[in-house]
C-alpha cells in the first residue's frame, strides 16, 4: 500500500512531478557524465595503451614517451639486450622527428614521422594501401594526404629541415606513399607519416644515428609486466621503464583537473537532484497534511507514512535517473565532440566512456539521494501531531 | 452488560498564544458494551477533545481511560497506533477519504496495515460496502461519489477491523437532511448489530437517536451518567 500511495501522491500533481522528473532527469544525466569523465579517462587510457598489446614502454631517463625530443642511444644494444631478458616477447623501437614536405609554391607542411619496425610496430593500423615495404615507402595519415594533396602512389619529397632564409630544403630524400594510416598515439590533426626505423635514423645524420625516442615492449602471456618492468630499468641508467599503471597515472595526473572538474560538477548535480527532490515531497507533505493525520488516526504507523514518502523519493529519482542516462549519454557524445579538440590528443583517445558499472554508479548514487531526500518530509510527515492537524484541517 | 469505555478525571489543556484553555476539566462517564452515545454541548465545549482521547490520537494531562480493558492514556505512540488501527474506528465530519483511492480501497486500507489477507480483505470491502449500500460504488474515487455517499464510505472504512468502539465526529455534520436522516438509520442499524458508539454531535435527530446523551458545557458534564 505505501507503493501505490506514493505512487498516487505523485500522480496527484502530472505537470509538477513532470517538471520534477526533467529536473531530476537533467541532474542524473549530468552526474552520469560526470562519472564516465572521472573513470572513462583512465579506462580509455589503459585501453589505449593496450591497443597492441605492449604493456612497457621505455623512454629517456625522466621523461614520458614524446615528451621531449631526447632521444636514447646505443639503441640497437639496448634493444638487443632487452629481447634478450626474460619474459619479453617482442620489442618495438621508435623514432619520432618532425619532417618537411614541400607542396605546391615556396609553402610546406611539417610532418610528424614516425620511424619503426613494421613487422613489431604498435603505432598504427592501415587503412587502406600497402604497408611500408622497403627504405623508399611511407605510410601516411589522413592529415597529411590533405595537407600536401598526395595520394596513395606518389612520389614525394621528405625533408629533415627547412632553411626559411634560403627557402629551400635540407636532406631531401624521395619516397613512394605506400598507404594509409591512422596513427594510434598522435593527434588526429597532426599529419603524420611512418617509415622504417634505419631509414629515419638515416636522415638525421649523426644526432639520430643508432637512436630512438621510445621502444615499446610486450611481455609474454602470463607473465608479471612489473617484473619485466624491473629487468629492463636494470639494463641502462639512461631510460626509464613505464608500465601501464605507471602512465596512467602519469597522465592522470595531468588530467587530474578533469576528474577534480568531474568530482564538483557530479556533486553539485547530486546535490541539486535531492533538493529539488526534498523540495517536491515536502510541499506534497504539507499539502497532504490532513490526509496523513487521517491515515494515523485510523492506525496506519510511522513507519507506513515514513514508507510511502521516502517511497516518493526513491520513485522520482530512479524514474528520473533511468530518463537521465538517455540524456548523458547524448550529452557525453556532445562533449566528446568539444574535448577531442584538445590539443595533441590522439583520434582514439575518449574522455567519456560508456560502462554498465558508470551508469550503476551513477543510478545508485542517485538512489540514495532519493531515499536521502525522502527523508527530511518523511520525518516532518510521520512527526505531525494528529489532533492538531485534524483540529487545523477542520477550522480550516 | 460491561463498561467498554471507562473515562475517570479526564483533564487536557491547551495553550493557545500566551494563554492556557483547559478544554476537559474532570470528565467521567462509562459507556456499556453495545451502547450508543451521544456527546452534545455547544461549540467549544470539549466535546472533540474528549473523541481524540478516546480515540487515543491525543493523550490526556490527568485522569484515566480504559477501553475494552486497556489503559490507553499510558500508551506509548506505537501501541496507541497499533490499539487505533485494531479497536477503534474513526468517522470524521468531512469523510476525509483519501481522494487518490477507491471507494473499495479506502475500505481496505486499515486492512492492508492490519496485515490481513488479500482474499479475506476484499470479502470484507465487499460485505460493507454491501451493508453500507455502496456495492455498485466500489471502484469509484470519493470525487465521483454523490452527496451523500462518501460518509457510508468513511463509516465501512472505520468499519474495516471490526473496531471495539466507533467515534463519529458531526458524522451528519456535511450531509443534507434527507442524506443525514438515512446515515442516522445507519447508526441505528449498525448499534442493533453490537457496534458500541459514541457520537459527538450538534445534530438533534443524530443525538435523539442515540441511546444515551452526555451534555458538555466548559469542559465539564452537565448532564447524563456520571459514575
Amino acid at each position: 500500500m505505501p507503493v501505490r500511495l506514493a505512487m498516487l501522491a505523485l500522480f496527484r500533481h502530472p505537470a509538477r512531478t513532470l517538471l520534477a522528473l526533467l529536473g531530476i532527469a537533467v541532474s542524473a544525466a549530468l552526474l552520469l557524465d560526470m562519472v564516465m569523465l572521472a573513470s572513462g579517462m583512465r579506462e580509455n587510457f589503459k585501453g589505449f595503451l593496450m591497443l597492441r598489446g605492449y604493456q612497457l614502454r621505455v623512454a629517456p631517463k625522466g621523461t614520458l614517451p614524446f615528451d621531449s625530443d631526447a632521444t636514447i642511444d646505443s639503441a640497437t644494444a639496448l634493444v638487443n639486450a632487452i629481447s634478450k631478458l626474460q619474459g619479453v616477447s617482442a620489442v618495438s623501437p621508435v623514432l619520432g622527428a618532425q619532417l618537411q614536405t614541400t607542396v605546391a609554391g615556396d609553402s610546406s607542411v611539417t610532418a610528424f614521422t614516425l620511424g619503426l619496425v613494421p613487422d613489431v610496430q604498435g603505432d598504427y593500423e592501415m587503412m587502406r594501401g600497402r604497408d611500408i615495404v622497403d627504405s623508399n615507402s611511407v605510410v601516411a595519415n589522413e592529415r597529411w594526404l590533405g595537407a600536401t594533396g598526395h595520394e596513395i602512389g606518389d612520389t614525394v619529397t621528405l625533408a629533415i629541415g627547412y632553411d626559411p632564409q634560403l627557402r629551400t630544403a635540407v636532406g631531401e630524400r624521395r619516397f613512394v606513399v605506400q598507404g594509409v594510416a591512422r596513427f594510434h598515439y598522435i593527434a588526429a590533426t597532426q599529419a603524420t607519416l611512418g617509415m622504417l626505423l634505419p631509414t629515419m635514423q638515416g636522415m638525421g645524420g649523426a644526432a639520430r644515428r643508432d637512436r630512438v625516442s621510445l621502444v615499446m615492449v610486450k611481455a609474454g602471456d602470463g607473465v608479471d609486466a612489473e617484473r619485466v618492468r624491473e629487468r629492463i630499468a636494470a639494463v641502462s641508467p639512461r631510460i626509464s621503464a613505464i608500465s601501464l599503471e605507471g602512465a596512467t597515472e602519469a597522465v592522470e595526473q595531468r588530467l587530474g583537473y578533469f576528474k577534480q572538474l568531474a568530482l564538483v560538477l557530479g556533486s553539485i548535480s547530486l546535490a541539486v537532484g535531492v533538493l529539488l527532490v526534498t523540495t517536491l515531497i515536502t510541499i506534497g507533505v504539507n499539502e497532504r497534511a490532513g490526509e496523513i493525520a487521517v491515515l494515523r488516526a485510523i492506525g496506519v504507523s510511522k513507519g507506513s507514512i515514513v514508507a510511502q514518502v521516502v517511497m516518493e523519493g526513491i520513485v522520482l529519482t530512479s524514474v528520473g535517473a533511468i530518463s537521465g542516462i538517455g540524456i548523458g549519454l547524448v550529452t557525453a557524445q556532445w562533449l566528446e565532440r568539444i574535448l577531442s579538440d584538445f590539443p595533441g590528443l590522439p583520434a582514439t583517445f575518449h574522455f567519456f566512456v560508456f560502462q554498465p558499472r558508470d551508469a550503476g554508479i551513477a543510478l545508485a548514487m542517485l538512489g540514495a539521494a532519493g531515499m536521502l531526500a525522502g527523508i527530511y518530509p518523511a520525518w516532518r510527515a510521520a512527526s505531525l501531531p494528529i489532533a492538531g492537524t485534524l483540529r487545523r484541517e477542520a477550522v480550516a | 452488560m460491561s463498561a467498554i469505555v471507562e473515562v475517570r478525571d479526564l483533564a487536557r489543556g491547551y495553550s493557545m498564544g500566551s494563554g492556557a484553555v483547559q478544554a476537559l476539566r474532570g470528565v467521567s462517564f462509562d459507556v456499556q458494551d453495545g451502547e450508543w452515545v451521544a456527546i452534545v454541548g455547544p461549540s467549544g465545549c470539549g466535546k472533540s477533545t474528549l473523541l481524540n482521547l478516546l480515540g487515543a490520537v491525543d493523550t490526556p494531562d490527568a485522569g484515566s481511560l480504559t477501553i475494552a480493558g486497556e489503559r490507553i492514556d499510558r500508551l506509548s505512540d506505537t501501541a496507541a497506533t497499533a490499539f487505533r488501527l485494531r479497536r477503534i474506528g474513526f468517522v470524521f465530519q468531512r469523510f476525509y477519504l483519501m481522494p487518490a483511492l477507491s471507494a473499495a480501497e479506502n475500505i481496505e486500507l486499515p486492512m492492508a496495515e492490519a496485515k490481513v489477507a488479500r482474499v479475506a480483505r476484499r470479502a470484507r470491502v465487499q460485505e460493507l460496502l454491501g451493508y453500507v449500500g455502496l456495492a455498485a460504488r466500489a471502484e469509484h474515487r470519493p470525487s465521483q461519489l454523490s452527496g451523500g455517499e462518501p460518509q457510508p464510505g468513511a463509516l465501512s472504512r472505520a468499519l474495516a477491523n471490526r473496531p471495539a468502539l466507533l467515534l463519529a465526529d458531526e458524522p451528519t455534520g456535511e450531509l443534507d437532511a434527507a442524506t443525514g436522516l438515512e446515515m442516522i438509520e445507519l447508526f441505528r442499524r449498525l448499534n442493533r448489530d453490537g457496534t458500541t458508539i459514541i457520537v459527538v454531535t450538534h445534530d438533534a435527530q443524530m443525538a435523539a437517536a442515540a441511546g444515551r446523551r452526555i451534555q458538555m458545557r466548559d469542559g465539564v458534564i452537565v448532564s447524563g451518567d456520571v459514575p
